[in-house]
């Protein structure tokens, strides 16, 4: 049983159609990456996936670990392994970092049926993750995401999806905005979670991500379909020619 | 209001000045007497307010002007053990009210540090009332509102508290206004007096309870006089029953570079008015006004703030939030006004409120009137429900939506503490927000 199926996806917002006939597999263990233009659909996919409601599904099927993704609430789908890594991450004032996030480890962690983690045993493994993404203890008590940089809205995403083990890891544009120092961090935390039992969807717009996340599979996306997958050299070739030419090549789109 | 409602309430209200004239502390003093005597000739010609004033236009007074509300007599006094689960821990000292009287035998009075002074105002008349003179009445701005005007009139007990030239207390001074539960509704009008000299630091707690059912109409007035670069924090706690009417005003009066914070919690009562009033007459000063209020079932929550500008670089925040569910019906009425004199003003207002059902109503009107020419005024008011992008994120997270409704609902309540200085005030006030807002059948039963 592969960990994700997505068969045939469509879904719309406001009556607009964004996914229009979507196939993807992904093993766990693999990387896949997701590139395409401004409004292919990139975004819309992770949030269907994260089980935004907004997204309307008009058609198709998703399994996740054999089940039926499509029938989850969000945080079920959170509970079963699904992490979603926001391209722009909610400033949520008064609420602490570290009480969000104890409350979201429990609460996934009840849905394992792993017992809960008491804060005696939680704020040592917050503190090595915080370490280990170079951020700033004071992070600790500070409000959710509220006046952080970009970057560190970035590594807070990581570092979230470190402390929730999850299965199946959606990495939104993690890269768009951030430099060159804040991008190996978030590259290493990520790189540092790869596991056999674990798979990564890294959507970006720019190759660069890839020379430090090196994907197995890299997938086209173009007006909601997948216009063409390959290797990582094929991001290289993006780089080179642009998605007007990948898209041309390709109406039907090939599997991964 | 009919002009034979009015007579009608002012027959009994005279009756009650009457009475409570021949008996009120200091009532020999010439000064005292004509204060109370000028409050009750405003009162009576004033009258309760109506809708139709613009100051009123969204709270009526229809049930207090119609209502009957005898002046609480000195009678039944609360067991100890009822006041505990509402006393304050690392108070400097608590002074307790029934009624609006002080009652020294529920009160915790240990020595204070030197400088520092706190006890019954009606004690303060009778035993040294020259050193209340320069103050009381001075401030409050009865000629303008009736209920300043009623409670000047009734003016005799209320807390007086006076920290002297550079003196600091570190712990807060508790004041616990409380009220009993009883068949008939009584009125009391406790008046306070807060003078902070020069150099001085000090927090003040005035909490309004009750221990039952009641429907008693309290009707208090604060002067603070804060000195010149004194530091004051001030907190008024409203978790009155929810049949009770609480109608506050505080008025700050600051002198050069002081700093002055008053924090509110409106979470009890019927019908409460809370009015805070500072007046920045010193160069430099700094003034916080910062509150939260959620009302649930009928309860109407009405904030009237009044920051006046009167010397130049002179700062002002306001930032009320205000949580409505069920009918509940809020009132944000947040007035800057910039006087010619001072220029290089700040001041911001901020008013966000959240509704959480379709019933429930919020007026806000932030108000800026500016007569200097070089400021910067902001003023801004969103109404809104729970963001649905936040709410997504949490659930994104794991939480379940009732959770994650709850989270960002004590988040957006919680946002007043972050600006409350006093470590162990802040500490009471997180509790009593937890406990006011997710008690079975509070504001936030809708989630639950």
């Amino acid at each position: 049983m592969s960990l994700l199926e997505i068969r045939n996806l469509h879904a719309e917002v406001d009556g607009h159609p964004i996914l229009q006939g979507i196939d993807l597999t992904i093993e766990a263990g693999q990387v896949h990456s997701i590139m395409g233009p401004n409004g292919s659909g990139k975004s819309t996919l992770a949030q269907v996936l994260a089980r935004h409601e907004t997204y309307a599904v008009t058609g198709g099927q998703i399994l996740f670990n054999g089940k039926d993704l499509l029938a989850m609430k969000p945080e079920e789908a959170a509970g079963e392994g699904i992490f979603l890594a926001f391209q722009y991450p909610v400033e949520i004032p008064g609420i602490t970092n570290a009480y969000f996030l104890r409350s979201a480890l429990n609460a996934v962690r009840r849905c394992r049926q792993l017992d809960e983690i008491d804060a005696m045993d939680f704020l040592p493994l917050f503190r090595e993750k915080l370490k280990q993404l170079e951020m700033d203890e004071k992070l600790l008590n500070r409000s959710l995401n509220e006046g952080f940089s970009g970057g560190e809205k970035k590594r807070n995403e990581i570092l979230q999806m470190s402390m929730l083990e999850p299965k199946l890891a959606i990495l939104d544009e993690t890269d768009s905005g951030l430099d060159i120092d804040a991008l190996r961090i978030v590259a290493g935390g990520v790189n540092a979670m790869r596991d056999p039992g674990r798979a990564f969807i890294v959507v970006t717009h720019y190759q660069r991500l890839l020379n430090y996340i090196v994907p197995d599979f890299v997938h086209v996306l173009v007006n909601g379909r997948i216009v063409r997958s390959g290797g990582p050299e094929l991001a290289l070739e993006l780089e080179e020619t642009g998605y007007a030419m990948a898209g041309a090549g390709s109406e039907s789109g090939e599997r991964a | 209001m009919s002009a034979i409602s009015a007579s009608a309430y002012l027959q009994a209200y005279l009756a009650g000045f009457g009475e409570f004239e021949k008996l009120a502390a200091g009532r020999d003093l010439p000064w005292l007497h004509a204060l109370r005597g000028d409050g009750f000739a405003r009162f009576c010609e004033a009258g309760f307010p109506t809708t139709r004033e613009e100051d009123w236009r969204f709270t009526s007074v229809a049930a207090i002007a119609q209502g009957s509300f005898p002046l609480a007599r000195p009678g039944a006094m609360p067991s100890p053990s009822q006041l505990e689960g509402w006393r304050m821990k690392d108070a400097a000292c608590e002074l307790v009210f029934v009624g609006g009287r002080f009652a020294p035998a529920l009160s915790r009075m240990p020595e204070l540090p030197a400088g520092v002074q706190a006890g019954s105002l009606a004690a303060q008349i009778a035993e040294n009332p020259a050193s209340l003179e320069p103050f009381l009445g001075r401030y409050l701005d009865f000629r303008r509102d009736a209920f300043c005007a009623l409670n000047t009139a009734f003016l005799e007990d209320g807390a007086y508290v006076r920290i002297g030239r550079g003196a600091v207390l570190e712990r807060p001074v508790h004041l616990l206004f409380v009220s009993l539960a009883g068949a008939e509704p009584q009125m009391s009008n406790p008046r306070n007096l807060v003078v902070a000299e020069e150099n001085s630091q000090a927090a003040i707690v005035e909490d309004y309870v009750s221990l039952g059912p009641s429907a008693d109409f309290c009707n208090t007035a604060t002067e603070l006089v804060a000195g010149d670069n004194a530091v004051v924090s001030h907190y008024l706690l409203e978790r009155e029953d929810t049949q009770a009417f609480n109608f506050s005003t505080l008025r700050i009066e600051q002198g050069r570079d002081s700093s002055v914070a008053s924090h509110s919690l409106l979470l009890g009562g019927a019908i409460v008015r809370n009015n805070v009033h500072a007046v920045l007459a010193g160069q430099g000063g700094e003034c916080l006004i910062n509150g939260l209020f959620a009302g649930y079932g009928r309860q109407h929550l009405d904030n009237y703030m009044r920051v006046e500008h009167a010397r130049p670089h002179c700062s002002s925040r306001q930032f009320y939030n205000g949580i409505l569910g069920d009918h509940a019906r809020g009132v944000f009425h947040g007035r800057i006004i910039v006087h010619p004199d001072a220029q290089k003003t700040d001041a911001k207002q901020t008013n966000r409120n959240l509704l959480l059902s379709d019933d429930a109503q919020i007026d806000t009107k932030p108000q800026l009137e500016i007569y200097a020419d070089d400021v910067k005024c902001t003023h801004g008011a969103t109404i809104g429900q729970i963001e649905p992008d936040a709410l997504f994120y949490l659930r994104s997270r794991g939480l379940d939506e009732q959770a994650a409704r709850r989270m960002l609902l004590l988040a957006f309540a919680s946002e007043c503490l972050d600006r409350m200085r006093e470590e162990s005030v802040r500490g009471h006030v997180d509790a009593m927000i937890r406990q006011g807002l997710f008690a079975p059948g509070g504001a936030t039963k809708e989630l639950l």
